[in-house]
């Protein structure tokens, strides 16, 4: 038991890592999943950062309080930048919701009252091991769940073929924006927990490369099933740990593995299909 | 007051617009989203940057030496990278994933190599000034506009003239069209990457020139823009780009000048949204149902 309860004070910023990014990763798998590939989940994480901290900081917020503005923002947020998104697909959307994420770094970094490109400093660490991987599992929980259930194979079906998925009367529109507002809550959690557990956030963290690094678990898993984006996560948050010793190299074998992944095994490592309950196989 | 910002912006403007240039012919003729096309700014700028110092060549010299070099790097990772998505139907995507890896790849080898410092260019690099009724122009600002209305010609001239610029016409409107005319696809392509290399390494080499300053990543944050630039001008459209690259540097220098210097790296991405919010299909683009 000392063992483990070294390992878990050396690590536990790691921990930790393990299980925000396990959130990330599922926030980018409920896009994709609906065949939409976003790039602006760093952008909906640091909203939900910078509110749940700025209500812990400023107002003393009640702290579930204070995590749940953190994902109803940016999920607002999302609802708002859906009016111009909603009618773009593919590439344009990816290409778009990068300008987004880039928009909403460069707004905190010019917002003085939250410390500009300084950031925030000194919020108080709530944030737990039980807490985030409590948060992890009933939101991978509620993704099965939602798998087997008609809308989310209404999703794969879009993701799938739109043009057949359209003719068999699937809304669009409406799934898309759910699909958006919901991925924007998760990495808004993600964003609040993030800040609770760092006490120190700042707009440098959110760029394009953190947006890139969410992508990347997802791929790595593969979008098959929940599970895949997280044990992608686990693998890319710890690997750089591993490789400390190449400290120079290790974005760079990240980089190698993503590449290595996506050409020669481009659903994802982790793939298997989840089976409806009742359908006949 | 006003003449010199239009002049700088439009000195800036021209950076973007052969960057966006190289960015859309690779997506409209090539169909793949590269984004290590970035990575050949930085790498043009460093190249130069080396051919000058290490080298003690000219900038004449060095900066078609260095833009003919990462040309050659450019086809060399797209037959490394892409030749096994394009044949898949998926490509736009699949390209986007495999190239982010190789991105993140690019830029950490070149950081542990070179360092994440700022390096200088040669002091007294093209720095005499001159002056038309007013309006300063720096001697790279001459080099700037005048390198960048060249490329720009000359690449209008080659799709327009050429037999060259009808092929690669061809393939950005239909590769399978083009394919069963005898268009000599693979080689087309290569071309294609290689010409897309050299306008990214060119536009590198003069804004590292412009600004004074050579960084590994300064390709990522170029790459930013151009994203906001060629969907501004709408994907693939060469025309579109270079319209969307000028008005971007135009609005951003504007914008830094009379409103306020902390909002200039947000105008792109804030044209962007506003464009698209009206128009989904970018400024010039023809209208569609939707864009795929």
């Amino acid at each position: 038991m000392e063992f483990l309860a070294d390992f878990a004070f050396v690590y536990q910023s790691l921990i930790y890592a393990v299980g925000i990014n396990g959130l990330l990763a599922l926030s980018v798998y409920v896009s994709l999943s609906a065949g939409q590939l976003s790039l602006g989940q760093a952008g909906f994480m640091a909203i939900g950062a910078y509110s749940s901290a700025l209500l812990s900081l400023k107002y003393d917020a009640f702290f579930p309080l204070a995590l749940a503005m953190g994902m109803l923002i940016p999920a607002l947020f999302a609802a708002l930048i859906s009016i111009p998104t909603l009618r773009l697909s593919g590439v344009y959307l990816a290409l778009t919701t990068i300008g987004v994420g880039e928009l909403v770094r460069v707004f905190f970094v010019n917002l003085d009252s939250a410390g500009g490109a300084l950031g925030l400093s000194g919020i108080p660490e709530k944030g737990s091991f039980a807490l985030i991987y409590g948060c992890l599992f009933i939101v991978l929980f509620g993704m099965f769940a939602f798998a087997r259930s008609k809308f989310g194979r209404a999703i794969e079906a879009m993701r799938e073929d739109e043009t057949a998925a359209g003719t068999m009367g699937i809304n669009f529109p409406r799934y898309r924006l759910a699909v958006l507002v919901v991925s924007a809550a998760i990495a808004g959690l993600a964003g609040g927990l993030n800040a609770h557990v760092s006490s120190f956030i700042g707009p440098a963290e959110y760029g394009f490369d953190l947006a890139v690094s969410i992508l990347s678990f997802a791929l790595l898993g593969g979008i098959s099933n929940p599970l895949g984006p997280v044990l992608g996560a686990i693998v890319l948050t710890i690997l750089p740990e591993v490789l400390r010793p190449i400290h120079d190299y290790r974005l760079a074998v990240n980089g190698a593995v993503i590449v290595i992944v996506m050409i020669f095994c481009p659903e994802g490592v982790f793939a298997w299909r989840i089976r409806r309950t009742g359908a006949a196989v | 007051m006003l003449a010199q910002q239009i002049v700088n912006g439009v000195v800036v403007g021209a950076t973007y617009a052969l960057f966006a240039l190289g960015f859309t012919l690779m997506f409209g003729v090539l169909r793949v989203v590269n984004l290590t096309y970035g990575f050949y700014f930085s790498a043009g700028a460093f190249i130069a940057l080396y051919f000058m110092t290490t080298g003690g060549l000219s900038v004449w010299v060095a900066l078609p030496a260095a833009a003919l070099t990462v040309g050659a790097l450019s086809v060399v990772l797209d037959q490394l990278l892409l030749t096994r998505s394009r044949r898949t139907d998926a490509s736009e995507m699949s390209s986007l994933m495999i190239t982010l890896g190789a991105t993140l790849l690019l830029y950490s080898l070149a950081t542990a190599w070179l360092g994440a410092d700022i390096r200088r260019m040669p002091a007294g690099l093209l720095g005499v000034a001159s002056g038309f009724g007013g309006v300063r122009f720096t001697g790279i600002q001459i080099v700037i506009l005048g390198t960048s209305a060249l490329i720009v010609w000359g690449l209008f001239a080659l799709l327009r003239w050429t037999k060259l610029g009808i092929a690669i016409r061809a393939l950005a409107e239909n590769s399978d069209a083009a394919t069963l005319m005898g268009i000599n696809t693979r080689l087309t392509f290569a071309i294609v990457s290689f010409v897309s290399g050299l306008l990214g390494a060119t536009a590198g080499v003069l804004v590292g020139m412009n600004y004074n300053g050579v960084q590994p990543y300064m390709g990522e944050t170029m790459i930013l823009k151009g994203f906001a630039v060629i969907i501004l001008g709408g994907l693939g459209d060469v025309r579109g780009a270079v319209v969307a690259g000028v008005f971007v540097g135009l609005l951003e220098t504007l914008v830094a000048a009379y409103a306020a210097s902390s909002l200039r790296e947000a105008v792109a991405f804030l044209a962007l949204v506003l464009v698209l919010w009206v128009r989904p299909s970018g400024l010039f683009g023809v209208s569609e149902a939707r864009r795929a």
